[in-house]
């Protein structure tokens, strides 16, 4: 029990943290403590994420399997940790400055911190199910967080009644899983799962599982809910819904499809293909219409994920290290992205048109030059870092005999390239109109210039990302 | 030495190009022209102190990749240092020529800077060419042709502001493509064929090349015969030969000086240099070597009758040009390579001389061209046409008939004719002599309606011609000592008998026949030992076999003095700088030809200059009398055979058209049509779709989750795993 429990301690850690945080602020001064607490949490947060990060190794078992501590759940748990307490940091002048920064935000950012960390280790389909939860409870609160406006109530329920149905259809699956494997547990279902001998139920199942996390991800046909939340959410959360929970999604889709169906890849991959296909289209296309800044981003990130579940849908080592390497340098892109759309504002308020970006540059030659940098690596222009996580699953996806869909890749990213360079055209050679202005927040300059500064530097270095991304894809694919 | 005297030009073309507006105009000039003058002096310490044996000298290694392995290097034999000393000279003195010709040039407004530019392209040339020369493998040598070719571009389209100079410019950069087209699918091919690039090695595999066949386009070809002719297709170009020849009159569009340097001395000899230097592949390439000897001899005649008729100074000496070039094909064509080289070294100093007097004519009549309005300058400007006059003697072959005394262009003009006669070219041979005559006529008659009878044109004009300075006249004296000279000091070297010959390019040889059948010839090669020819040729195998090639030299050198003894030429094909087959006795038989031969070209020239006499003299009106009654052919030689309105049509205008249709339709209405239709049309139509779609309604985004589900299960029980 001990060795069980040692095993999830930073989990156990964080909880322990949150629900002595949350009775301490009911009963002392609530809200006003909430700065205070953004930064306790997102520094414990950042403390576990390192710990994580430097002590592990080797791979262990817990619960009976239950739970797996191993470098894949490692180094998606960094990720997450590391990501949320940034996005954390940076929203917390925003949202003091509108009076939406209550004492439960951090709160509920750090329990469904917890939710993911246990998705990314389950190693049976209960755990699985209870991260989830867990992290999607909480979320649904945030996302509404601004009970006050229509929109963000309305982001909320949107969210919480279509989370609801894709927990219905990934419980179905995981039902039809367990009613045909005879267990709930991956190391369990691997066993029966062999390729050839997987039974029309077991394909039912799996397909439904895909279908509950292809919500999380919001890869079409499951992503409206996307765009709808992220505009109406506050854009802190916004920012958030756009880092950790994407990686942790994307970490847990990984595992559920290696660990427990490894031995038959060939019978989902065309799925997750297929997923990849029409997000990245789909993402692309409909970006093209939009003039809403968050809601640009959220079909930026359903193209994204796109990408990214080209890396699954190859089904090798290669195609995990680069979903890997792909979601982190997603993350800090999206990061630097976000934390420069919270500085825009006018007259106090916050502003989400592009088309207020019209002659930027002649005001802000240097944030510009950093959205430039940003918004080219979104769009996979080389040299930027983003163009090197597209290189790697494309390659990923032509190793594995899955060139069409390399090819696929290609033409959307010519496509999605539109919006995003549209927003340079704005900046650099717009036409006059109703000035934007910046705000001086130094938190935020500060993600946004190392976000921008990450895109370039990262070309030369990626600091141990690669050997780690590679470590642990070799962790998770048999 | 020899590495500095590659560099130094283009040192200078460095430091006059970049640094002028550091070091002043001036300074530049005189650096670029200093280092040119050493390069020159270098030269001729190398040309005279060269031993005969081939050596490579290695700068750097360049090429490393799979088989191929190359350095940057030096290939010194007698060839390089010919040419070493052609290019050098010439250069150094069209440098200094270049002070006075292009001082107050009127292109250029007051104050405007070009000088410098125009000495930096002079430098560059001369470096490119000088690598070209030098190389000791295709890829190098390709190079430099490049390189001569991007300066010849440069220095052609000189006189940007003028359209023509532009129009001229790309002319001869896309004439040139086409035969350097030919050139690179011959590298490709020795490349493919013997795994090297390298002179050395491809040389030592001619034998096996000779018996190789190859598959090319449509059908098979010998190999030594195909490599050949494409390596000729660069020539062709290079040296304006027939049908690709169209470049070069138009060249004269440049500045003078450039006309003189590149396209008379140098650049346009590249072609003949290059199938000298390809000696040993053309040994074994008997029908490529017979249609160079045709397309040489074609052209010879072909140039020569469209000099007959144009007023244009330098167009006349161009085609000139274009005709001596013909000549040295011819040459090289029936395996006589040294007779080309002594050609392409004397034509190099009296063809050059002409420019520059050509030159220092326009200089004094402001930049007219057109001989109609010229006459009567002999007085006005008198060192100029002592030069003129010495050039049109060198040219058109003055000499004392069956001995070695004469202008330059006698011996070898005399050499290249006897070796086409010897060769059994007789299409050659007449093709030749006819020229000769021409030759003669058209250079006189440059001569007479530039000097002689009564000024015409712009009087005005004619008041104001004055002598050049002595920065032009200088270069036109010492031009003058090689118009002169040059033919007899090295007769002996480039067409003296087998032994000298071999001496002087480091080719071994061997006493042919020394027990049975010398003793009978004795000096006197008749026509009657052409069996014993063949057998000498055997013998001298044998013998090589057994001696050093050193030795060997040392010793014919010997018995030529005595001079009863048979040499022919022997030794490994690249063993020395020329390759001469053992069955290659064209020398010999030259020597032998009948007086009548011999005394061929010296009455054509004679001909030729008592027809220029009788028209521009005698009567002056008889020209315009004649070109009456024959209009047509008039017309025909006036219009140069009509060569550029065929290409005009045949090529130009078709290209055009394509080019046009592949503009408009092809890339403006398909390519990008179909991107805006994309772009504009179908892109948009599924964002407008997308954004219906997302309706807001929650039962529409729950109804899309179970559409989705409904069809990834169908799918998946239709086609997937199910079993």
């Amino acid at each position: 029990m001990q060795a069980d429990l040692s095993v999830i301690l930073p989990e156990i850690v964080l909880a322990i943290y949150v629900m002595v945080a949350l009775i301490g602020a009911v009963y002392t001064s609530k809200d006003k403590l909430a700065p205070l607490l953004v930064w306790v949490t997102a520094a414990l947060m950042a403390v576990l994420g390192i710990w994580i990060g430097t002590s592990g190794s080797g791979s262990t078992e817990a619960f009976g399997g239950m739970i797996v501590d191993d470098a894949f759940s490692r180094f998606a748990k960094v990720a997450i940790l590391l990501s949320a307490a940034a996005v954390m940091v940076m929203g917390q002048d925003y949202m003091s400055k509108r009076g939406m920064l209550r004492f439960e935000y951090p709160l509920l950012v750090a329990l469904s911190t917890i939710g993911m960390m246990v998705m990314v280790s389950a190693g049976d389909l209960m755990a699985l199910y209870m991260g989830l939860e867990l992290q999607s409870l909480a979320l649904y609160v945030v996302a509404s967080l601004r009970r006050d406006s229509a929109k963000s109530t309305e982001a909320g329920l949107k969210y919480f009644v279509l989370g609801a149905l894709s927990s219905g259809l990934l419980l179905y699956g995981a039902s039809l899983v367990y009613g045909f494997a005879g267990t709930t547990l991956f190391s369990g279902i691997i066993e029966v799962a062999q390729h050839g001998h997987v039974t029309i139920g077991l394909l039912f199942g799996i397909v439904f599982l895909i279908s509950g996390l292809a919500f999380k991800v919001s890869a079409v046909p499951f992503h409206m809910w996307t765009p709808d939340v992220y505009e109406g959410a506050p854009t802190p959360v916004t920012a958030f819904f756009a880092s950790a929970p994407k990686v942790a999604a994307m970490g847990l889709f990984a595992r559920v499809m290696h660990d427990a169906f490894g031995h038959a890849v060939q019978d989902w991959s065309q799925i997750v293909a297929l997923l990849a296909l029409l997000s990245m289209f789909l993402g692309a296309v409909a970006a093209i219409g939009q003039t809403d800044i968050k809601r640009l981003m959220a079909y930026s990130s359903i193209a994204h994920m796109g990408y990214a579940l080209i890396g699954l849908a190859a089904g090798t080592e290669l195609g995990i290290q680069a979903l890997l390497i792909y979601m982190s340098i997603y993350v800090a892109m999206n990061i630097g992205t976000f934390a420069f759309i919270m500085m825009l504002h006018r007259d106090g308020k916050p502003v989400t048109d592009i088309r207020a970006l019209n002659q930027y540059a002649k005001r802000e030659p240097g944030r510009a030059l950093g959205m430039l940098v940003l918004l080219f690596s979104l769009a996979g222009v080389p040299p930027m870092l983003g163009f090197f996580g597209k290189f790697f699953v494309l390659r990923a996806a032509v190793e594995a005999d899955m060139a069409w869909l390399a090819i696929a890749g290609v033409i959307a990213s010519v496509i999605g390239a539109y919006y995003y360079l549209r927003i340079v055209f704005f900046m650099y050679f717009g036409s006059e109109g109703v000035e934007v202005e910046t705000s001086r927040s130094p938190v935020l300059l500060a993600f946004f210039s190392a976000g921008a500064a990450l895109m370039l530097i990262g070309v030369i270095s990626t600091f141990g990302l690669e050997g780690a991304a590679s470590a642990a894809a070799a962790m998770l694919v048999h | 030495m020899e590495t500095i005297l590659l560099f130094a030009p283009l040192v200078g073309a460095v430091i006059c190009g970049f640094g002028h507006k550091i070091i002043g105009e001036k300074a530049a000039m005189w650096t670029a022209t200093g280092l040119l003058f050493l390069t020159a002096l270098l030269s001729w310490i190398t040309f005279l102190t060269f031993g005969g044996k081939t050596e490579v000298i290695e700068i750097f290694r360049w090429i490393e990749s799979g088989s191929l392995s190359t350095s940057w290097a030096i290939r010194l034999d007698r060839l390089t240092a010919i040419m070493l000393i052609v290019i050098s000279t010439v250069s150094a003195l069209v440098h200094l020529y270049s002070f006075g010709y292009m001082d107050h040039d009127p292109q250029w407004k007051e104050g405007e800077s070009y000088k410098p530019r125009f000495f930096a392209y002079l430098s560059f040339f001369t470096f490119a060419m000088l690598m070209l020369v030098t190389s000791d493998n295709l890829v190098q040598m390709f190079f430099g042709w490049e390189g001569v070719g991007v300066a010849s571009y440069l220095l052609i389209g000189f006189y940007y502001r003028k359209p023509s100079a532009g129009a001229a410019a790309m002319k001869a950069f896309i004439v040139n493509r086409v035969g350097d087209f030919g050139f690179a699918l011959g590298i490709f091919g020795l490349f493919l064929l013997t795994d090297s690039i390298n002179l050395s090695d491809i040389f030592a595999a001619t034998p096996q090349l000779a018996e190789t066949t190859i598959s090319f386009l449509w059908t098979d070809w010998n190999a030594a015969n195909l490599l050949a002719f494409l390596l000729f297709v660069g020539a062709m170009g290079k040296s304006a030969q027939l049908f690709l020849h169209t470049w070069l009159p138009d060249a004269m569009e440049g500045p003078t000086p450039v006309s003189a340097l590149i396209h008379a001395a140098t650049m346009v000899t590249a072609g003949v240099f290059l199938v000298c230097r390809m000696s040993p592949l053309m040994e074994v390439a008997p029908e490529a070597t017979a249609f160079i000897t045709i397309i040489g001899a074609t052209t010879a005649f072909f140039a020569a009758t469209v000099g007959l008729v144009q007023t244009d100074i330098k167009r006349v000496i161009a085609y000139s040009t274009c005709s001596q070039l013909g000549y040295m094909f011819v040459a090289a064509g029936v395996g006589m390579y040294s007779a080309a080289m002594f050609h392409l070294f004397t034509h190099a100093f009296f063809k050059a001389m002409l420019f520059l007097g050509a030159g220092s004519v326009i200089h004094a009549m402001h930049h007219e061209q057109d001989m109609m309005n010229y006459g009567g300058l002999r007085k006005k400007i008198p060192y100029t046409f002592a030069a003129m006059m010495i050039g049109t003697l060198a040219i058109t072959g003055v000499g004392i008939p069956l001995t070695q005394i004469g202008f330059a262009g006698f011996l070898s003009k005399d050499a290249i004719i006897e070796s086409a006669y010897a060769g059994g070219s007789m299409y050659g041979f007449w093709m030749l002599v006819i020229a000769a005559a021409m030759t003669s006529f058209y250079s006189w008659r440059l001569i007479f309606l530039t000097f002689y009878g009564k000024p015409r044109g712009d009087k005005h004009t004619h008041d104001h011609a004055h002598e050049s300075p002595m920065v032009m006249l200088i270069p036109l004296g010492v031009l003058a000592l090689g118009a002169v000279f040059s033919g007899m000091l090295w007769y002996g070297s480039f067409f003296g008998h087998a032994d000298k010959v071999g001496k002087f390019y480091g080719i071994p040889v061997a006493e042919a026949s020394a027990g049975d059948h010398a003793s009978d010839h004795g000096g006197d090669h008749g026509a009657t030992d052409a069996d014993g020819h063949g057998d000498g040729g055997h013998t001298g195998d044998a013998v090589v076999a057994d001696t050093g090639h050193g030795d060997d030299t040392g010793h014919a050198t010997d018995h030529a003095e005595a001079g009863d003894h048979h040499y022919v030429f022997a030794g490994a094909p690249g063993e020395g700088a020329l390759y001469m087959a053992p069955d290659n006795h064209v020398l010999d038989d030259a020597h032998a030809t009948h007086w009548l031969v011999k005394t061929a070209p010296f009455f054509a020239m004679l001909f030729g200059l008592v027809l220029a006499v009788l028209f521009y003299i005698v009567n002056p009106e008889l020209p315009k009398r004649l070109a009456q009654q024959q209009r047509p052919l008039y017309l025909f030689l006036k219009n140069k055979w009509y060569f550029d309105e065929l290409y005009n049509a045949v090529f130009v205008k078709p290209a055009l058209a394509i080019g046009k249709f592949l503009w408009k339709k092809g890339d403006g209405n398909a390519i990008d049509g179909f991107l805006n239709w994309l772009a504009l049309g179908v892109v948009p139509f599924f964002t407008r779709l997308a954004g219906r779609a997302q309706s807001g309604y929650i039962f529409t985004y729950a109804f899309y989750m179970v559409l989705g589900i409904a069809a990834l299960v169908t799918w998946m029980s239709i086609g997937g795993g199910s079993h």
